[in-house]
């Protein structure tokens, strides 16, 4: 172990921990906030929202995003909501149950401090958006309308139709792009880091690429923040957009960021089943659909009739079966691992066999159409457009993908990475969801790190750092130049025979194959053999068309491949290390007899930090231990 | 139960345009193999896979969700922006709306406002800016009010949530004969003329936008109805209608004077 990992935790009961902490943290004299520069990287909701509010601050801030606006970041497709402890249904919500649910359900590997500050804001957070103009649903008194949703017995979820990301992150671009008007933000689209310089010890700045021309140009600041998103395309086949990728926080690791929990992968129970060969991405259908939906499969083995043809009696719904307190509802992970089980025992559907009936029939029969058309018609019509099925007449067939990724970049209690100057949110950072993140949390956490911590922490740093004068005439903007630029000829050096593509379905295959919903000590070494021997191929042997000197996604793609390519390796050694199972990591060594996933607290009640050891060399491993005071861990039980 | 998958071959005329100041031109490839549970843009990744591996430079085209909600997809489609489906985007379109044999144009959104970048990727910065001049609630972080305070009664807030569905893509522009961005600007307008919060600015918002749209190169709204038709978000021309009284109640109501509008601080 060698890096430090002091969480710094402020002490004191943890209702109390926030309050204490922003008291404590020092301020920034208000006529000194325009001296101080900061890079934002990405305009997801973290970004959006942290650029919008520092910028609000009087902070000169530069946000940088790989769409060609900072409104596509990825946030834009979440579908189900956002949680908050508003308590409106008066049905027994509280900030203390937010904080106890997300412990739990994130099978006790989070931060209590972490989480209970993040139940905490929920509420602002809420209030902020609907000010900003944010359509959410509402009753026919007017006010907020909730939902619950997946793993939750209250209804504290908040939704906008099945749009709730792209209203979120529209009410966060719309602040950005106000402060963009009044020229206190910079926005530079199309814009990929390609670097991350670091003087001193501590992050100063970044090199980007310029999608459109391939330039490449450096920016200086007092602080950077990455908020670039999850890793789920190491998989390459999941619900994330196609410019998803790892970049950003692998740099940052190979510069001395601690990279945490990489194994910590979420698996979502409903989305489209893969249709073939060709399938370039996997698209969700939302979770809050489990609130009316009934998930079931034929009891038989093989039965192929028609779903309308297999009477009640020959039907299982096996979720009702196996969890009756929580049904349909429960987490994730364990509605995922049910219809795996499902499927390997030959009672798969559809086609391929790969896939389980999510049924409204009841739903709309209660209901009425028009109800189920106002709670998920533009779901509906989603998958009428992918699948040319109509829902309202016949099930829908889902299949689990990957959706999302609980790892990422260790940060303590500001937000800050092991570098100092280099923070990291939403996302991308490790913090909140433990093993296991519940439905409509991230759009939570994303906004409450961009809203409501950095604004604080941010300050606090530079309030109690002494930063010399750095800008990109210092020398090492134009080694990290130099290094970016040598990483594209190389590149487009190869000439090889395969396209990046092909390397990226190889790799995520063998990802779902031997990391995906079920993980055990072969498959793993297996993987961790065959990764090392994919990516030397990839260096010997891929073919990138085109120039660095001009817009090029073959290019692009190449580079975000070749970092999952080391990635992955990481990813899989983390999984091998955790010799536990513990929300979406499920080791087949480890489980109870009902099949279930099974904890190690004694051995594994940690976060697992990965420290870069240089190239060619294994990384080291650390760990934060994680003490629980106030939830107490038990075995997770939904039945 | 793997039941044999029909295949067909298509034919792509693309446009192929090296960069911005360069000529451009149709390029067509042949698609092989094509099944109908493909979408359009696997059978677009089909073809760029080929040329790849052949040494040749992929076709550009821009995407990211692929799902119809982040507005990165930009393809004219047999001269249709995003092509054929109602109510869709180009990444929506599957290949099952063809047949074998046919052969289908694919060019990029066209519009003065939106420049070629290469091939069909083009450049929307513009919305960007025209968002920048007005759409949004000045509200800063920390500053709001308990959120059930201000009730909005349900069918404003269903009516500004159809508004709001706006995905930025767009199309509107690429189909109006005058590249109008009135339906993308009217879609932002009555969202908050809908809603309590966009009270408070409903007169500098519609005048700064209106204004900034006319800076951009947009053309004028002349009730021609193609923006409605290919809005893959069906946002409707009655916000047109909406955005004309809020443009004309500002003029005559607001004690702002057009153009002089306080742009917060932009012309500084
Ligand atoms: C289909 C789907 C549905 C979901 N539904 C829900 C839901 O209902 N509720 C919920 O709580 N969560 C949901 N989630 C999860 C949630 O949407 C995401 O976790 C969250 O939006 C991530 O936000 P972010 O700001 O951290 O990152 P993102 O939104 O992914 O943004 C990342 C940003 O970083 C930029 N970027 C990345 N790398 C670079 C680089 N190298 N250089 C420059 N810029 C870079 C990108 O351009 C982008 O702007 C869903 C996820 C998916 C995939
Ligand atoms: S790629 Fe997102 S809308 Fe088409």
């Amino acid at each position: 172990m060698s890096l430090k990992l002091d969480a710094g935790i402020p002490d004191g009961p943890v209702d109390k921990k926030w309050d204490k902490h922003r008291f404590a943290l020092k301020l920034v004299n208000p006529a000194n906030k325009r001296k101080f520069d900061v890079i934002v990287v990405g305009t997801g909701l973290a970004g959006a929202s942290a650029a919008a509010s520092l910028a609000e601050l009087g902070y000169n801030v530069k946000v940088f995003c790989i769409q060609d606006s900072p409104r596509r970041a990825h946030s834009i497709a979440a579908q189900g909501g956002i949680n908050a402890a508003k308590n409106y249904p008066n049905d027994g919500d509280s900030v203390w149950r937010l904080f106890y649910d997300t412990v739990k359900g994130g099978d006790y590997r989070a931060r209590e401090a972490n989480v209970y500050r993040l139940a905490q804001v929920s509420n602002a957070i809420i209030d902020q958006c609907v000010a900003q103009g944010v359509p959410f649903a509402r009753d026919y008194g007017g006010a907020l309308d909730n939902r619950s949703f997946g793993g939750a017995q209250v209804s504290r979820t908040f939704f906008a139709r099945g749009q709730t990301g792209q209203q979120l992150l529209l009410g966060a671009y719309s602040a950005l792009m106000r402060q963009a008007g009044k020229k206190q933000v910079q926005v530079f689209p199309r814009r990929e880091m390609v670097e991350l310089v670091v003087v001193d010890g501590a992050a100063r700045g970044i090199v980007t690429r310029d999608l459109t021309t391939g330039r490449l140009e450096s920016h200086a600041a007092h602080a950077v923040l990455l908020c670039t998103g999850g890793y789920g395309n190491a998989f390459y086949l999941s619900t994330n957009a196609n410019s998803c990728n790892v970049g950003a926080a692998w740099l940052a690791y190979k510069k001395g960021a601690g990279f945490a929990n990489p194994c910590f992968t979420q698996i979502h129970p409903t989305c489209i089943p893969q249709s073939g060969e060709h399938q370039a991405k996997l698209t969700l259908m939302s979770e809050s659909l489990r609130n009316d939906g009934r998930v079931w499969v034929p009891k038989k083995k093989g039965d192929n009739r028609a779903p309308g043809q297999i009477p009640e009696a020959e039907r299982d719904y096996y979720l009702e079966r196996k969890y009756p307190t929580f049904g349909n509802l429960v987490p994730r992970d364990v509605a995922s691992r049910a219809a795996k089980q499902m499927i390997d025992e030959g009672r798969g559907v559809g086609r391929t066999g790969l896939a389980v009936y999510l049924d409204f029939a009841d739903a709309i029969k209660r209901q009425g159409q028009a109800k189920i058309t106002e709670k998920y018609g533009n779901l509906f019509d989603m998958y009428h457009h992918l699948t040319a099925e109509d829902p309202y007449r016949a099930p829908m067939r889902i299949y689990p993908a990957v959706h999302y990724t609980m790892g990422g970049l260790w940060v303590d209690y500001n937000l800050m990475t092991t570098i100092p100057g280099l923070f990291c949110l939403g996302e991308a950072n490790f913090s909140d969801h433990g093993a296991n993140r519940l439905g409509a949390s991230a759009l939570m956490q994303g906004l409450a790190d961009g809203y409501f911590i950095i604004p604080y922490t941010l300050g606090g740093f530079f309030a109690s750092s002494k930063l010399a004068k750095v800008d990109t005439s210092h020398p090492a903007f134009k080694e990290a130049e130099q290094s970016a630029a040598g990483r594209t000829q190389r590149l487009l050096s190869i000439k090889g025979k395969r396209t990046p593509v092909s390397f990226h379905k190889e790799l995520g295959t063998l990802m779902w194959n031997n990391c995906g919903m079920g993980r055990s000590e072969t498959g793993l070494k297996e993987a961790l053999a065959k990764i090392p021997a994919i990516r030397e191929e990839f260096w010997k042997n891929v073919v990138v068309t085109g120039s660095g000197a001009e817009f090029n996604q073959t290019l692009e793609r190449a580079a975000r491949v070749a970092d999952y390519l080391e990635f992955s390796e990481l990813l899989v050694r983390d999984a091998l290390e955790r010799r536990e199972s513990c929300g979406g990591h499920f080791r087949e060594e480890s489980q109870t007899p009902e099949g279930e996933a099974k904890r190690d607290d004694a051995n594994f009640s940690h976060a697992t930090v990965w420290e870069h050891a240089g190239e060619g060399k294994p990384p080291i491993e650390n760990r934060e231990k994680l003490e629980f005071k106030d939830v107490v861990p038990s075995q997770r039980s939904y039945a | 139960m793997n039941a044999q998958e029909k295949t067909m071959d298509v034919t792509l005329r693309v446009w192929r345009q090296k960069g911005p100041d360069q000529p451009g031109r149709f390029v067509s490839y042949a698609a092989k193999g094509v099944t109908p549970e493909m979408s359009f843009f696997e059978a677009l990744d089909t073809i760029n896979e080929g040329l790849v591996a052949k040494g040749e430079d992929a076709i550009a085209f821009d995407h990211d969700c692929r799902e119809g909600i982040c507005g990165t997809c930009c393809l004219t489609i047999e001269g249709q922006p995003h092509g054929p489906d109602q109510a869709a985007t180009g990444c929506q379109l599957h290949m099952r709306a063809y047949k074998d044999g046919d052969a289908i144009t694919i060019e990029p959104f066209r519009a003065r406002a939106f420049p070629v970048i290469k091939d069909l990727v083009v450049d929307r910065s513009a919305l960007d800016r025209v968002m920048a001049s007005g759409g949004f609630v000045s509200v800063n972080t920390g500053s709001a009010g308990e959120a059930n305070a201000i009730l909005v009664p349900k069918d404003k807030a269903e009516a500004a949530m159809d508004a709001a569905a706006c995905i930025g893509c767009g199309a509107c522009v690429a189909a109006c004969p005058n590249a109008s961005a009135m339906l993308f600007v009217s879609a932002k307008v009555s969202q908050f003329a809908l809603l309590p919060q966009g009270g408070p600015e409903r007169d500098r918002r519609v005048l700064a936008m209106q204004r900034q749209m006319d800076l951009e190169g947009f053309g004028n709204c002349s009730n021609e109805g193609e923006c409605e038709a290919v809005c893959p978000k069906e946002v409707k021309l009655a916000n047109i209608a909406r955005l004309n009284r809020e443009y004309i109640r500002a003029m005559f109501w607001s004690h702002e004077v057009h153009p002089k509008v306080d742009l917060e601080g932009q012309e500084e």
